[in-house]
């Protein structure tokens, strides 16, 4: 049986506020990312741009924002596909594998990401 | 028998509808263990094609109105057959049936008061028919009969009633005594039978529109109570009398609601002509249904029907105005639409008069105990049997109902046997089990469908009996043409009881179930045919050419079918209501 | 003539599904696809279906006539026959007992769970309880629905969740009871919804209000419902 405990809020109602506020962050961070490429950019630019602690801050938030905006795409979509109900119950192993590894995908990036914006 | 499962219960309601859920909600409220066996899921059933209303004098409409005033005009509906204490008690129990429909959750239209709405429907009177039309009718726009019984069905969740849904009733056993010890039923799905045992058996199943091939009513209502009470050897009581509704869509049989007329509605013939002035100059297209009904027949058969054969009239209804329309009739717009191809914001509805309502049924007193009646004719119990709603005739409708009066009739009567049943359940019921071969004896005629080989093909014979029904057994009536009719219908018997099963698969086989209806379709058509003869008058619904008049010396009673010896009896009506005068019969005008 | 092509099984006859095809005239007549099974089976008595009030207010003929969910009854075959060909299949996603009869118990436990029924905590009165007819119209759109479940099995979201999806036939009667004045369990009511199955499966494709044959909208429903949700979680 497909349980919420690994739901992102554990709440449809904290979920699909998660997605929408989440949705509207990466939005703007892309518009703002995009306002700064649409002209060409080179590396002093570029560097300079981030040198801001708001761009860092920004960029972190986007970062998280995209995170949970994926955990919680992705995990609507397995349990709606990899369930007990439609394949037995190896529709809870692939599923709880798959999410294993999206979940430390995840988790890579996001450290990775923070390494970027605050190592260099 | 030995491999047939037995199911006990105290209280066995046979019947999802209206009647039988309020009785299921009553019991199942009173903590007694109680089982519906309905053969479609109950939402399904007939009541949800209820559209105007339910009659009853709640007062809101008119702050003054009075239940005696709604009791009179339903005894002079009923053309004095009705019996008054049955019908004092259905008008003066209604409000706080109602209420408690109200309560349950119903989502009755409102006025701005805040109130239930009620609108006028037909034969509906102030202070005795003294006073003009009434608006008596409580609804919920024109889906009242849905909002109904969803409310009940919802209500018997909350309650925890255990449904049998999609199991059919095929037989009553009875017991050494003569005493109703349940029912055989068939689980539709799986195809298992099995005894369903109970301490009450509660008959709610509904009427038998389907023995005419035009009608209002559902697939499902092929008189299954009527046809099982028979063959056990119970009498049906005014079987003849047959409501013909005056506005079923003219070609698809649908039912348009008289509340048509009560918002403002009326009828026209080819010549665009308010034909019910002339008919019924006071109440005009909101008299009695008989009335209306015999009227638009005249129309037709003079030769001012509408169409190009003339063979219907039309329901005007486009000077009320799409708001009204919209607002008060939606699901009629819906309907004509789809039915008729008629939009009636603009144009008029073909409608024709169409089998509605059996008005007669299972005799019963008002605690829903089924009667029948000895040999000096004195009222006797049938132990263990109840019936209520349709099937029942206790007799509120008499020999014409009143728009409004079924969806009353079903929520008091159904309300009255579930308390009845729990007293009794209370103080103890006491019968002797049913042996083996009084089960043998109820299985008998489902195992030799089981076992039948070669027949006439079900929809063949059903089409025959509905033929028949409709050529010889009408709005109007006449000695030669009932006669033709019964030798048919004496052909017609053995051939059904013989028809064929080809399909003998026990998964969701609707053959076997479809072959089990007609058996119970033909035993109400034969019923009505033998009492329709035996009464020699005119009486509200039951219209003969050969005897036009209304003959209270020999006819103010009710007909009691026998189907042993297919006998016609007489019963006595009740004249003595407890709390008010009796009506005397007088001449019916309107 | 027309191509009926209709789904059979019958589970103590085939080991699989197939589908049969029939012959059938019309007559030139613009008959409803219920008329037409009537008269195969007047045929071929072993053709399956529920049917009952015929007029479309029982909800029990629910079917996919030509990749559409609809009500057989008030179908007519100038709206759904394309190509002078019918094909008639079972409800999509649920379990088929025989032929088009398919085994409606997991939307019927959706509905049971949204408790559709009046709940209110204060004792009732001598009379009915009063609803102005603006709070009465609220109703309006939500308490029509038959229950056929041509809108949940139009749903992927209640293909793959039927057990924890609610569908939309449910969650428009938990809208019906949320919405009516006289209810008073609303916070019960929505604490029950607050899951990320009950209501948040729907991602608002709208089948369910392509295929409403009462022509009700539960996507709007489910948006109150939700709105209802937001509001009493921040």
């Amino acid at each position: 049986m497909v349980t919420a405990v690994t739901s992102f809020g554990r709440s449809g109602t904290s979920d699909w506020l998660v997605q929408r506020v989440s949705g509207v962050i990466l939005l703007a961070y892309f518009l703002f990312i995009g306002s700064n490429l649409i002209g060409g950019v080179d590396y002093i630019a570029w560097k300079a741009l981030f040198a801001h602690t708001w761009v860092k801050v920004f960029s972190l938030m986007a970062l998280l924002s995209l995170a949970a905006h994926a955990w919680i795409g992705i995990w609507v979509v397995l349990t709606d596909y990899l369930t007990e109900r439609l394949m037995g119950a190896k529709g809870n192993v692939l599923r709880v594998a798959l999410q294993l590894l999206v979940m430390v995908t995840i988790f890579v990036y996001v450290v990775w990401g923070v390494q970027i914006l605050w190592g260099y | 028998m030995a491999n047939m499962r037995t199911i006990s219960f105290d209280g066995v309601i046979v019947g999802g509808g209206g009647a039988g859920m309020r009785a299921a909600l009553q019991l199942a409220q009173s903590g007694y263990k109680t089982a519906v066996i309905s053969k479609v899921f109950p939402t399904r059933s007939h009541t949800v094609s209820a559209q105007g209303g339910i009659t009853c004098a709640i007062a809101s409409a008119d702050p003054q109105d009075d239940w005696r005033w709604h009791m009179y005009d339903t005894v002079k509906g009923s053309d004095y057959i009705g019996d008054q204490d049955a019908i004092e008690y259905m008008c003066s129990v209604g409000p706080e049936a109602v209420f408690e429909l109200e309560h349950m959750g119903l989502p009755f239209s409102r006025t701005e008061e805040g109130r239930i709405y009620q609108r006028p429907f037909g034969g509906q009177s102030k202070n005795f028919g003294e006073g003009g039309q009434a608006a008596r009718t409580c609804a919920a726009a024109d889906r009242t009969g849905h909002a109904l019984l969803h409310t009940l069905y919802q209500g018997n969740m909350k309650n925890n009633t255990v449904f049998f849904n999609e199991w059919y009733a095929t037989d009553i056993v009875k017991n050494q005594d003569g005493a109703v010890v349940g029912v055989i039923a068939i689980c539709m799905e799986t195809g298992e039978t099995v005894y369903v045992k109970s301490k009450a058996t509660v008959f709610a199943t509904g009427g038998a529109g389907r023995i005419y091939a035009s009608t209002t009513n559902a697939h499902i209502n092929t008189g299954d109570g009527i046809g099982m009470a028979l063959r056990a050897g119970f009498p049906v009581q005014d079987i003849e009398m047959w409501q013909f509704h005056p506005t079923g869509i003219h070609g698809a049989g649908v039912l348009v609601t008289e509340g048509c007329r009560g918002e403002g509605g009326y009828l026209v013939n080819k010549d665009g002509e308010r034909f019910m002035e002339r008919y019924a100059p006071n109440a005009k297209d909101l008299a009695g249904r008989d009335v209306v009904a015999r009227s638009m027949v005249m129309e037709i058969l003079e030769g001012r029907g509408c169409g190009p054969e003339g063979d219907h009239v039309y329901l005007k209804l486009d000077h009320l105005g799409e708001e009204v329309l919209h607002s008060r009739l939606p699901g009629i717009c819906e309907l004509s639409e789809t039915f008729a191809h008629a939009n009636p914001v603009h144009e008029p509805v073909p409608v024709v008069p169409t089998c509605h309502y059996m008005m007669g049924g299972i005799p019963t007193n008002v605690h829903g105990q089924a009667l029948t009646v000895d040999a000096s004719g004195n009222d006797v119990v049938i132990p263990g049997l109840y019936a209520c709603g349709e099937v029942a005739c206790v007799s509120v409708h008499g020999a014409n109902r009143l728009g409004g009066n079924s969806l009353l009739d079903l929520v008091v009567f159904g309300r009255a046997s579930g308390l009845f049943i729990e007293k009794a359940l209370r103080e103890g019921i006491e019968m002797r089990d049913a042996s083996d071969s009084d089960i043998e004896q109820a299985m008998s005629r489902l195992d030799k469908l089981n076992n039948s080989t070669g027949g006439e093909k079900v929809a063949d014979l059903r089409k025959e009996l509905q033929t028949t029904m409709q050529n010889h057994f009408g709005v109007f009536r006449n000695e030669k043409f009932m006669q033709e009719g019964i030798q048919k219908l004496a052909d017609l018997r053995g051939r059904i009881e013989n028809a064929a099963l080809e399909d003998k698969s026990q998964a969701f086989n609707t053959a076997r179930i479809e072959a089990l209806e007609l058996h119970n379709l033909f035993e109400v058509a034969e019923a009505t045919a033998i009492a329709a003869e035996e009464r020699k008058e005119s009486r509200g619904a039951h219209a003969r050419d050969d005897y036009q008049d209304r003959d209270d010396e020999n006819w103010l009673c009710h007909s009691m079918y026998f189907p042993g010896e297919k006998r016609v009896g007489k019963r006595a009506v009740n004249f003595a209501p407890k709390t008010v005068d009796t009506f005397q019969p007088k001449t019916r005008t309107y | 003539m027309l191509k009926v092509s209709i789904y059979r099984y019958n589970p103590e006859v085939d080991d699989k599904p197939y589908m049969q095809d029939f012959d059938f005239d019309t007559q030139g007549k613009d008959l409803m696809v219920l008329d037409v099974l009537e008269q195969l089976k007047s045929q071929d008595t072993t053709i399956t279906y529920r049917r009952s009030c015929r007029e479309g207010v029982c909800g029990s003929d629910g079917l996919n006539m030509n990749g559409k969910n609809g009500l057989a009854c008030i179908t007519p075959l100038s709206a759904t026959v394309k190509g002078n060909k019918l094909v008639l299949r079972p409800l999509p996603g649920l379990p088929v007992i025989r032929d088009l009869i398919v085994d409606m118990s997991m939307f019927y436990a959706q509905y049971e769970k949204v408790q559709p029924y009046l709940q209110n905590n204060s004792p009732a009165p001598a009379i009915e309880r009063l609803q102005s007819p603006e709070d009465r119209a609220k109703l309006d759109g939500l308490y029509e629905c038959i229950l056929c479940a041509c809108c949940s099995t139009s749903c992927p979201s209640f293909w793959w969740n039927p057990d924890r999806f609610i569908g939309p036939a449910g969650l428009l009667q938990s809208y019906r009871f949320l919405a009516d004045s006289r209810d008073t369990a609303t916070e019960e009511r929505l604490a029950k919804l607050d899951d990320p199955f009950s209501v948040f499966r729907c991602h608002g494709i709208q089948n369910c209000v392509n295929v409403c044959p009462k022509g009700l909208n539960p996507t709007r429903a489910i948006g109150h419902i939700r709105n209802m949700l937001l509001s009493r979680a921040t």
